[in-house]
């Protein structure tokens, strides 16, 4: 099977569950306690707005009808007006999107630059002092809380004596961009990075294990070459999995990162919208995020299947 | 007998375990001449997969070689450090492992897994190295080789991966190949043509074949010589019509005697009752005795080294005139 | 002839679990995870003894001291002692995360028992309703729930629990994919055993050994949720302290006094690494020798 008919399927498979996801968010608004619209409205609840509310949101009507509604909406790409700014949630969005995209990427980017050559020591210097340290690190480096690293980081490299990087904000110019949101992608990378370790130096010491690299050996090859041609390059594939299916809690944690450096992201119009109740800007939000990790998921699995051919003909 | 091309005495292979130390080789000694090949027979757990391993030291993490000498083109092996070992794998002497499906990178094309040995190590450029690996299909008899050098290991069958093992060990224009029960995890009929192959490549390149399997009819058919191995020890060794006709060990000759049939006997694999020692534990002086049927008491202390019986000829049993006489009397019908 | 195959069936769970009692303390990780969880654990429950300020009431007075023997690591940005808050914090954390595992724990694991055990419809739907909360990013959809629930200890755990139970369903349903095959499982229905006595008695002893290995690991995932929650304000209340919460006030005071965001974090990361160690002691020590 080729590899477009392999994307095409996965595609296919995931329509009953973002289905399942659109159901979930819509029933957000039906888990607050009392009447949605007037809690929403809190101080700024008068009879007339609430009533407003009720019709916009149809919330008089059964449920299954409000579903309806809500899905044909979100087709349309229409997901409801802010409280707050009295613009499109889904506008709102957008334009926070590359802050949060940035991060991501480059996010990812580093914990990959991190995790590849740590555990590839690790695994090539087993069980000796480099591999004990390196193991120490996930251990130890799972508890850490995400904002926690990066208010030491800020601590370290932004305050004080080592004014290196800004505090906070998204700068200008690409390169501006790229001095601003280091240290964030720091953040999110070291967050991750643990878990990518561990894995991939687990795989890498049972691939190294494998016949086939004995066959390598056989052939007299410099270890480097076994190490990197034939061990890094099938336990990677094993790390892109699970970065994959990690890919929420990175996600998860630039929502946290943002705040702690005020980037103007997706994650702290979140925030801020939870303080201001402004119950349209959420739901856009979570269905923005989840939708990014999704689609995550999917192009993990693609790059799956082009590393590894065994998979496309399952 | 022309001098050797290689000579291992008395390899000693350690494996350290959970529950302790087992000797899985304990004196193992054979030779292998220009051009011949050598069947090395035993039961599984008889060491002689590690035996093979050891020659080039590409044993598992748990195991060492910690005694023997391995003399091999008139360079002693085991002097050469991890750089000099690794000169001579691949160059001067080749694996052929037992389960293609898993010896070969799964990620990797088989073109470029039987090229990467020119490339890296013969220094030829990239379309010299691709070449050479279609040359080196085309004299292991892979059909369409232009073709089938793109395709990944799993796209192929058993015979043919096993084809692609042998391009890859051919590739370095080695003196010696080692091969790890090449043909146990095939069919009945692609084993003969493997094993034909194999005969074939012995004779036209004049490379020499160290050869390891649990098959006495394999080894019969394909070898001059063979040693045979039990509890991580050469018990004993000649060529191989003396040694299937008159056996000089009583393990050789049970192993001979357990064979049923010597038509079916490649589908079978060999037992003997009573179970092989543990490794960790081995009886005290030989180590069969305590399933031999024309053990003495003085078999059951003391040392028991390959002694020669001649030319190119050699036993461990220091009562092999009885089994000679037992096998005289009552024949096998060897594969003559 | 119902009772001979019960008691063959239960054979094998007895086996794996006999050596724990004699090797826990030759596990170091064990051993260590216990030390550092177990010093934490009895400072917290012995809180009003090993601090002697009220840790929520302010003293506007004695603001952002340093530190000093009446307040061994200083007073926060209302006049609080910070050890005090630290102990108290962690009685809050620890209470509320082994909570928030527990109710993921039972909801999950029976999930997975069942899905696992009758298949078919009840297993599609069950593996589609897992694939959906996992399709959400794990903060986010947390902090959806809260939002939409309002803030408060309670929602925290209804939060956590709705998103946490899908790791139990999927673990313990892959236990039970496998164990169901095992010839005990075959005996126990031959033996005429009803649904509800196998997966209770047979099946749940032994597929949940991997929940439980999980549900150690998963603890430190919670309280990082707990803390985090608390850091963006949507978690415990104030003025109850908080961990999390202790830390976001004091970025305010980063150039100044930098202890008050960073104590606490070194509070959370100890914590976690007991926790860890004794994770991964329990692994060692439940896996069959």
């Amino acid at each position: 099977m080729s590899l477009a008919g392999y994307a095409a399927r996965r595609l296919l498979q995931m329509i009953p569950i973002a289905l399942g996801v659109t159901l979930l968010v819509f029933f957000l608004i039906h888990l607050v306690p009392g009447d949605p619209a007037r809690t929403m409205l809190g101080t700024r609840a008068t009879p007339e707005r609430i009533a407003l509310l009720h019709e916009e949101w149809g919330l008089d009507e059964p449920l299954p009808v409000q579903y309806w509604r809500f899905l044909s909406r979100l087709v349309h790409g229409d997901l409801g007006a802010s409280l707050f700014y009295s613009v499109p949630a889904g506008r709102l969005v957008m334009e926070r999107l590359p802050v949060t995209l940035w991060l991501i990427g480059l996010g990812t980017l580093l914990s990959v630059a991190i995790a590849v050559p740590l555990a590839t020591l690790a695994a090539a210097k087993r069980d000796r002092p480099t591999d004990h340290v390196v193991r120490a690190v996930p251990l130890v480096g799972l508890g850490f809380p995400s904002f926690w690293i990066g208010i030491m980081l800020l601590l370290a490299f932004a305050l004080n004596s080592g004014r290196a990087f800004p505090v906070g904000g998204y700068g200008e110019g690409f390169l501006g961009h790229l001095h601003a949101m280091f240290l964030p992608a720091l953040t999110v990378a070291l967050a991750i990075s643990p878990i990518l370790i561990r894995s991939l130096r687990a795989s890498l010491l049972e691939v190294l294990e494998s016949d086939y690299v004995a066959t390598a050996r056989s052939k007299g090859l410099p270890e480097r070459r076994v190490l990197i041609r034939h061990g890094l390059r099938n336990a990677v594939i094993s790390m892109v999995t699970v970065l994959g299916v990690n890919i929420g809690f990175l996600v998860g944690g630039t929502l946290v990162v943002e705040q702690v450096f005020a980037l103007p992201g997706v994650g702290q119009l979140m925030i801020n919208s939870i303080f201001q109740r402004d119950f349209p800007v959420v739901q856009a939000v979570t269905l923005a995020f989840t939708i990014m990790v999704v689609l995550v998921y999917l192009t993990t699995d693609i790059i799956h299947a082009a590393l590894d051919p065994r998979v496309r003909f399952d | 007998m022309t001098a050797p091309l290689l000579d291992a005495r008395d390899l000693r292979v350690e494996f350290t375990l959970a529950r302790g130390v087992l000797r899985a080789v304990d004196g193992a000694s054979f030779r292998v001449a220009p051009g011949e090949a050598l069947g090395i027979v035993g039961e599984s757990g008889s060491g002689k997969t590690m035996a093979l391993r050891a020659l080039v030291r590409l044993l598992p993490r748990a195991a060492r070689l910690v005694g023997g000498t391995v003399l091999f083109d008139g360079k002693e092996l085991t002097a050469l450090d991890e750089d000099g070992i690794r000169e001579i794998r691949g160059r001067s002497i080749a694996m052929v492992f037992q389960e293609p499906m898993t010896a070969l990178n799964p990620v990797m094309k088989v073109g470029d897994q039987i090229a990467e040995g020119p490339l890296v190590r013969l220094g030829l450029g990239r379309r010299a190295a691709r070449l050479r690996a279609l040359e080196l299909m085309r004299l292991v008899g892979i059909p369409d080789p232009a073709r089938r050098a793109d395709a990944y290991s799993f796209e192929l069958s058993g015979g043919l991966r096993q084809r692609v093992m042998i391009a890859i060990a051919l590739s370095g224009n080695p003196k010696l190949l080692l091969c790890d029960e090449p043909t146990t995890a095939l069919d009945v009929t692609i084993q003969d043509q493997i094993l034909a192959l194999l005969s074939s490549l012995r004779e036209q390149l004049h490379v020499s074949v160290v050869f390891v399997s649990h098959d006495l009819a394999v080894i019969a058919q394909t070898c001059q010589h063979v040693a045979v191995m039990y509890a991580g020890q050469v018990v004993e060794y000649g060529p191989v019509d003396t040694v299937f006709r008159e056996p000089r060990h009583p393990y050789t000759l049970s192993l001979l005697r357990s064979v049923p049939n010597v038509d079916v006997v490649r589908e079978t694999l060999l037992t003997i009752p009573g179970s092989p020692p543990d490794l960790a534990a081995p009886p005290s002086g030989c180590r069969f005795h305590p399933r031999c049927t024309f053990a003495q008491p003085d078999c059951k202390s003391g040392e028991f080294p390959l002694r020669p019986l001649g030319e190119s000829r050699a036993t461990a049993c220091i009562h092999d005139e009885a089994c000679a006489h037992d096998v005289r009397r009552d024949p096998v019908i060897a594969n003559g | 002839m119902a009772s001979v195959a019960v008691s063959a069936v239960e054979a094998p769970v007895v086996a794996e679990h006999r050596g724990f009692r004699q090797r826990w303390y030759r596990t170091p990780s064990f051993v260590a995870g216990a030390s550092i969880l177990g010093a934490i654990v009895v400072v917290a429950i012995l809180a009003p003894v090993v601090t002697w300020h009220d840790p929520v009431e302010q003293n506007l007075v004695n603001l952002l001291q340093g530190p000093s023997w009446s307040h061994p690591l200083g007073t926060d940005d209302l006049g609080r002692d910070i050890w005090t808050r630290l102990v108290y914090g962690a009685r809050t954390d620890l209470r509320i995360a082994v909570l928030a595992v527990l109710f993921p724990f039972v909801l999950g694991t029976t999930a997975g028992l069942i899905a696992g055990y009758f298949g078919g419809r009840t297993d599609t739907v069950a593996n589609w309703l897992v694939s959906v909360v996992v399709a959400f990013p794990f903060y986010v959809l947390i902090i959806a729930l809260v939002f939409a629930l309002g803030p408060g200890t309670r929602n925290i755990f209804i939060a956590i629990t709705i998103v946490g139970w899908v790791s139990y369903a999927r673990i313990v349903r892959g236990e039970v994919l496998v164990a169901k095959r095992q010839e005990y499982v075959l005996a126990a229905h031959a033996g005429g055993l009803s649904s509800a006595r196998i997966i209770g008695r047979h099946l749940l002893p032994n597929v949940i050994t991997q929940a439980v290995v999980f549900a150690m690991s998963d603890i430190v995932l919670v309280i990082l949720a707990i803390v985090t929650l608390g850091y963006l304000g949507l978690g415990v209340q104030p003025p109850t302290p908080d961990w999390g919460r202790m830390i976001a006030d004091g970025q305010t005071y980063l150039t100044t006094h930098w202890w008050l965001s960073t104590i606490p974090g070194i509070a959370i990361v100890v914590t976690a690494l007991g926790l860890s160690l004794l994770a991964d002691g329990i692994a060692d020590l439940l896996r069959p020798e």
